[in-house]
């Protein structure tokens, strides 16, 4: 069996490829709504945070935990709608200008 | 239960990853980020079926008021302040990792394994370095601190003297993990780097800072999966990394800069005039002219800058280019990508003004068409037409990109003085002969010449 950490190494290196490959993809005209969406993304330490708030182990560690919890949310609700907003505004209308 | 979580973990790093697939084009644009937040909303429940967690509470409570300020803060903000947005987002991020950081420590107590004490450090440091800038960032962007950068004495000493402080707490924990003084030591370190990093970089600077800041709550959220043996926060803050990365460079090569250049360079506040020669003579026309040559003219480009939001005169520039349109003209727009506070901006506030983003062209696609362009219509740009940036070597704007606005038959700028852009450095193309300089409000100058083409 391998060390865990190297399994997780293996993960890091490999989804940092896949990043890479993905997002030089975009086009400039997207590179906003790309950046709001990825930083929406970043809030995934939000599943770290409610473990954190919810394991009841002690008041400093659930008091932590609430706190990033509220923060991280904040950046994932915040985050996803306000991209949805801007892209809701991409529009293609033939000879409008 | 532990495979179900994983599974659904799995499902969710797919979905974010066809996500980000859809961003490539407009058309599906949306729909990828729809995935995006049901691969989160999986993520989230997967998680609260772990059996660790016993308390439900203060879950909810936090749920609760993130999402209440998040909602408020995504339908108010207005799209000319995304920038300082999307800074704040990057830093709240970059916070909560930090803090997970932590109370995962006060949870396992002591008795840290090598690696996980490691991981412990990189995603505290990287957190708070990533809170602490971001919310400087924000401060500037917003005008609540000054923009221009501040420079004092022995600053880059001062920096390097609080990282090695930060090295030295780093290695005294990883020997010794019980003593939780270090580890709050690194935290304080970490957040009073961000501000002294931050501070000096200026206003101008800015789209290249906070890219750099999404690479790093990125990889703070991935510091934190290493701690926590979460793969989904391992892929998902790679990929954000991967993308601050990618940004940030794309960046640095339009505004001509590198990394260490902005972050310890502070330029911009001095103003240097090279070539200075007085007998050149800027030739001042009005609106009358410039619509005569609009009028006549069969194809045109319009050049924005940052000059044409802070005069808020997106929407009439959309209707005098409708009205062109209407004329028979055959009207695209050229976007630089450094026209704005952060990468793709500008694209962002004239889809906002309802401009089809077919006709919104990239520097590299619309160059080599200025040659057969009858007017090139700049208005509030200034570096980023600047020609000296193409030939003269002595330029500080040397080798950066630049729109060829110059090799259209005739230029229109509209500007409001002839002061010089964010580099200090003058512009050339203003006093050549097939230049015609509009002085005025940009907003002002627009609407006057929607309504002499009109009559």
């Amino acid at each position: 069996m391998i060390d865990p950490l190297l399994v997780a190494l293996y993960i890091f290196v490999l989804a940092i490829f896949v990043g890479f490959e993905t997002i030089t993809k975009v086009p400039p005209l997207l590179h906003t709504p790309l950046m709001s969406g990825t930083n929406a993304m970043s809030g995934i330490t939000l599943v770290g945070a409610l473990i954190s708030a919810g394991a009841g182990h002690s008041v400093l560690s659930t008091l932590l935990g609430t706190l990033a919890v509220v923060i991280a949310t904040i950046n994932v609700v915040g985050g996803f709608l306000v991209t949805d907003r801007m892209l809701e505004m991409f529009k293609k209308n033939k000879g409008k200008g | 239960m532990k495979i179900i979580i994983a599974i659904a973990y799995l499902l969710s790093s797919v979905l974010f990853i066809l996500g980000l697939m859809s961003l490539c084009s407009p058309k599906t644009a949306r729909r990828g980020n729809l995935l995006a937040m049901i691969a989160m909303l999986i993520a989230i429940v997967a998680t609260l079926i772990n059996n660790e967690i016993v308390d439900f509470t203060f879950i909810i409570i936090g749920l609760i008021i993130g999402s209440t300020i998040g909602v408020t803060a995504a339908r108010k903000v207005s799209m000319t302040a995304m920038p300082q947005m999307v800074a704040l987002f990057n830093g709240l991020g970059g916070g909560s990792s930090a803090f997970v950081a932590l109370a995962e420590y006060y949870r396992l107590t002591g008795g840290l394994k090598f690696n996980v004490s490691i991981s412990m450090i990189i995603s505290l440091f990287v957190g708070a370095v990533t809170l602490t800038g971001s919310l400087i960032a924000f401060g500037k962007l917003q005008g609540i601190i000054k923009s221009a950068p501040v420079v004092f004495k022995a600053q880059r000493f001062l920096n390097l003297l609080i990282f090695t402080l930060f090295l030295i707490a780093g290695i005294i924990f990883i020997i010794n993990p019980a003593n939780n003084a270090y580890l709050l030591a690194i935290l304080a370190i970490a957040m009073i780097l961000g501000i002294l990093l931050v501070i000096p970089i200026g206003g101008a600077d800015m789209p290249v800072v906070i890219s750099l800041l999404n690479s790093c709550s990125g990889l703070a959220a991935a510091a934190t999966g290493f701690v926590l043996s979460n793969n989904i926060l391992i892929i998902c803050g790679a990929l954000v990394g991967a993308s601050g990365v990618i940004l940030t460079r794309i960046m640095c090569n339009a505004m001509n800069r590198s990394i260490p250049n902005i972050i310890f360079g502070a330029v911009g506040a001095t103003s240097k005039n090279i070539n200075k020669d007085d007998n050149r003579k800027v030739i001042t026309y009005t609106e009358e002219d410039a619509s005569m040559i609009l009028e006549i003219a069969q194809t045109v480009i319009v050049i924005p800058g940052y000059g044409l939001a802070v005069a808020q005169a997106q929407f009439a520039l959309q209707e005098l280019v409708k009205t062109l349109i209407d004329m028979g003209i055959n009207v695209r727009y050229a976007i630089h990508p450094v026209a704005g506070r952060m990468p793709g901006h500008m694209n962002v506030l004239l889809a906002e003004a309802n401009v089809s983003y077919d006709l919104l062209s990239d520097l590299g696609d619309i160059n080599n068409d200025f040659q057969n362009t009858d007017v090139a219509l700049v208005v509030g740009a200034n570096d980023v037409v600047n020609p000296s940036a193409r030939a003269d070597k002595n330029s500080p704007l040397y080798g950066m990109p630049i729109l060829n606005a110059d090799k259209a038959k005739t230029v229109i700028i509209c500007k409001r003085s002839l002061s010089p852009g964010f580099s200090g450095v003058d512009n050339e193309l203003f006093y050549q002969k097939k230049t015609m300089m509009v002085f005025g409000d940009a907003k002002d100058s627009i609407n006057n010449l929607i309504k002499l083409l009109k009559t």
